[in-house]
């Protein structure tokens, strides 16, 4: 082989294992669930491909309500930590000195724990007898018999929980790339350090926001074991309707037809959210 | 200095600065007069960049005040002071087009946007980048760079510029090249220039005023002039250029001995006792071979020639004086003979105006 083919074939070899792996685990199964969402059928006859495009219109006229849900928790989730979520960021890559790292790896600490076990921590957290309720309570911020558990408080709390982590590393990984000499040289051009935060530290962060949100709102929208575990039905997300569509009624394609929809529902986000900050911005503010 | 606090553009008065127990700056008092170039010179850690944090507000002083046009801005954070600073590795906004970071200064202080990037290009075209204006900082080179911070900077017409090693990240023909184009746009806007540097080169080329720093003092401030001929410390001497320094003792009115003995005539002695160094330029000294006749009135000492190196322009000796100092002659090669080989014992011969006395440290 002459070495000109070989310098060809050698960028495919390196992205042979990980395209392999894309086609098999992610490519056949989103074919397959594509044709299951066209399916009709029911669990004891088994599922055909008839083409039920009516499979959509139902999914989507049956669960607005969780799919409006869906969106509206992970969007205040998400807001909730970027607002958490940035002054810890901020301190850790500005002002934290030899604490940055012990700060890093208490947010990703609640990593060494399952998923599910955190959020059932929350649960003793917001429970009727426990501390929270009953400063709450005293503070008069709750009735004497008012909840935390079983609300949509419970809910966002836990997801923005949850998924801080995601927010907080990226936008922890845009503020630490900034040269603070930026920040002087914005202050010697007569910027008080508020306009220099707006007009040199936001912009300069913004991939780190940018990629943070959608860490954040994605697999928050896809959620289903917070409103499982910390909500009622009436907090239940598009995630818990998937899922109990899924492994409890079977309802195949209906189930895929959701996860579709929502998919759909997330890409036009992400675009949306972009042009908003600007591709432009993205791209280059980094460099 | 001759300039009194008053028409003195900048003026420190017994500044100090203690980063825990490490005194950069100690007690210091200097004033910059207005319109002038002036070099603060010295090797690193001698205080010269935390002396224009301070003057910029980016440092707070430890003791002392700082003003600026005869008012005190010590207490004022850098945004309320009327000076711009070009820094070290330029600080340019990679998120903002050249003109935009340009053009930062003058929206801060609401001047409409239109106006203010009139104004940017305005001051692009002074450092010759006005067809830049659109391009990223990224997509520029180096020495544009440089340019485009002193642009960004200028375009504020502040009452001083502060430049911090503003070349020192450039090649050296592009840095000769930016000296004189510094030189000629601070001639140009009139507004004082404060350098920093350790090179005494670009200091000397550039400034009017140059001080030389050391463990967070001014050691001597004078003209380049002043400071090559007439250095007061040994800092000083070695710092400008090639010093030849000499132990000595001051035996008299203007005379002095060297501690072999050899008899000197010093003019600049007066008000130095005791142990002191004498020190001559080696472009000073002419070299007449051991036994021909010196000029009268002549300071003289006798050495050997350890090597002799033909530079083109001159030839650099250097001698074992009779002492045991090596010292360095340049001899300008003004009519081509040849140079005198290794080895030859010569008299060293300098007028006595030449020589420059300092204090033992």
């Amino acid at each position: 082989m002459s070495l000109q083919r070989r310098r060809k074939l050698l960028p495919w070899l390196f992205i042979g294992p990980g395209l392999l792996w894309l086609l098999i685990f992610f490519l056949y199964p989103l074919l397959n669930q594509a044709s299951v969402s066209l399916m009709s059928g029911n669990p004891e006859q088994g599922y055909d491909l008839t083409w039920t495009f009516s499979n959509y219109w139902d999914a989507i006229s049956e669960y607005k309500e969780q799919f409006g849900r869906s969106i509206l928790y992970a969007g205040i989730s998400t807001v909730l930590c970027l607002i958490i979520g940035f002054p810890l960021a901020y301190f850790a890559a500005f002002h934290a000195g030899r604490w940055k790292n012990l700060i890093l790896l208490l947010i990703i600490l609640p990593f060494f724990m399952s998923y599910v076990l955190r959020t059932v921590a929350w649960q003793l957290i917001l429970s009727d007898d426990g501390t929270v309720v009953s400063v709450f309570r005293t503070l008069g911020l709750l009735s004497d018999d008012g909840r935390l558990l079983a609300s949509s408080t419970a809910v966002i709390a836990g997801i923005t929980y949850n998924f801080l982590p995601f927010m907080a590393l990226p936008l922890y990984v845009a503020l630490e790339k900034i040269d603070p000499r930026l920040l002087e040289a914005a202050t010697d051009l007569y910027a008080s350090r508020a306009t220099a935060f707006r007009k040199v530290t936001v912009p300069l962060a913004l991939p780190g926001i940018f990629a943070g949100s959608l860490l954040t709102f994605i697999p928050a929208c896809g959620d289903f074991i917070n409103a499982a575990l910390l909500g009622t039905p009436q907090q239940y997300m598009i995630g818990n309707v998937i899922q109990s569509k899924f492994l409890n009624i079977l309802d195949y394609p209906q189930a895929a037809a959701l996860s579709f929809t929502l998919m759909l529902f997330i890409l036009v986000g992400i675009f949306l959210y972009a042009r908003l900050l600007g591709a432009r911005n993205l791209t280059q503010a980094a460099v | 200095m001759a300039a009194t606090q008053a028409e003195a553009d900048i003026h420190l008065d017994g500044v100090s600065k203690r980063f825990g127990d490490m005194t950069a700056v100690d007690d210091l008092t200097m004033s910059i007069p207005r319109g002038s170039f002036f070099a603060m010179l010295g090797p690193s850690g001698c205080g010269k960049t935390t002396t224009l944090r301070m003057i910029g507000g980016f440092e707070d002083p430890s003791e002392g005040k700082v003003f600026l046009g005869g008012s005190e801005v010590t207490q004022l954070p850098p945004y309320k002071r009327d000076v711009n600073t070009v820094f070290q590795s330029y600080a340019l906004f990679p998120h903002l087009s050249v003109e935009r970071n340009v053009a930062f200064g003058l929206e801060r202080k609401k001047v409409g946007k239109a106006e203010a990037l009139k104004r940017a290009n305005e001051a692009l075209e002074l450092v010759q980048l006005g067809h830049l204006g659109k391009r990223k900082p990224a997509q520029l080179s180096g020495g544009q760079q440089q340019r485009v911070a002193l642009a960004r900077a200028l375009v504020n017409r502040p009452r001083a510029l502060l430049l911090d090693e503003p070349l020192g990240a450039l090649d050296l023909r592009l840095r000769k090249q930016l000296q004189i184009e510094l030189k000629r746009i601070q001639q140009d806007v009139g507004i004082t220039f404060v350098h920093v540097t350790h090179d005494q080169e670009e200091a000397m080329s550039m400034a009017d005023t140059i001080a030389v720093m050391n463990g967070g003092r001014i050691e001597q401030a004078g003209s380049a002039t002043e400071l090559y001929e007439r250095p007061r410390t040994a800092f000083v001497a070695n710092f400008l250029g090639i010093s030849n320094l000499i132990e000595a003792k001051v035996t008299g009115d203007q005379r002095v001995a060297t501690h072999d003995g050899v008899a000197l005539h010093a003019p600049e002695c007066a008000g130095l006792i005791g142990d002191v160094q004498i020190g001559v330029r080696p472009e000073k000294i002419t070299l007449i071979l051991d036994g021909e006749p010196v000029p009268d009135g002549s300071n003289v000492l006798r050495g050997k020639i350890l090597v002799a190196a033909f530079l083109g322009v001159s030839i650099q000796y250097v001698i074992q004086a009779a002492g045991g100092e090596e010292l360095t002659v340049f001899a300008q090669n003004t009519d081509g003979t040849e140079a005198f080989g290794a080895g030859r014992e010569v008299q060293l011969v300098w007028k006595p105006e030449h020589t420059f006395v300092v204090q033992r440290g």
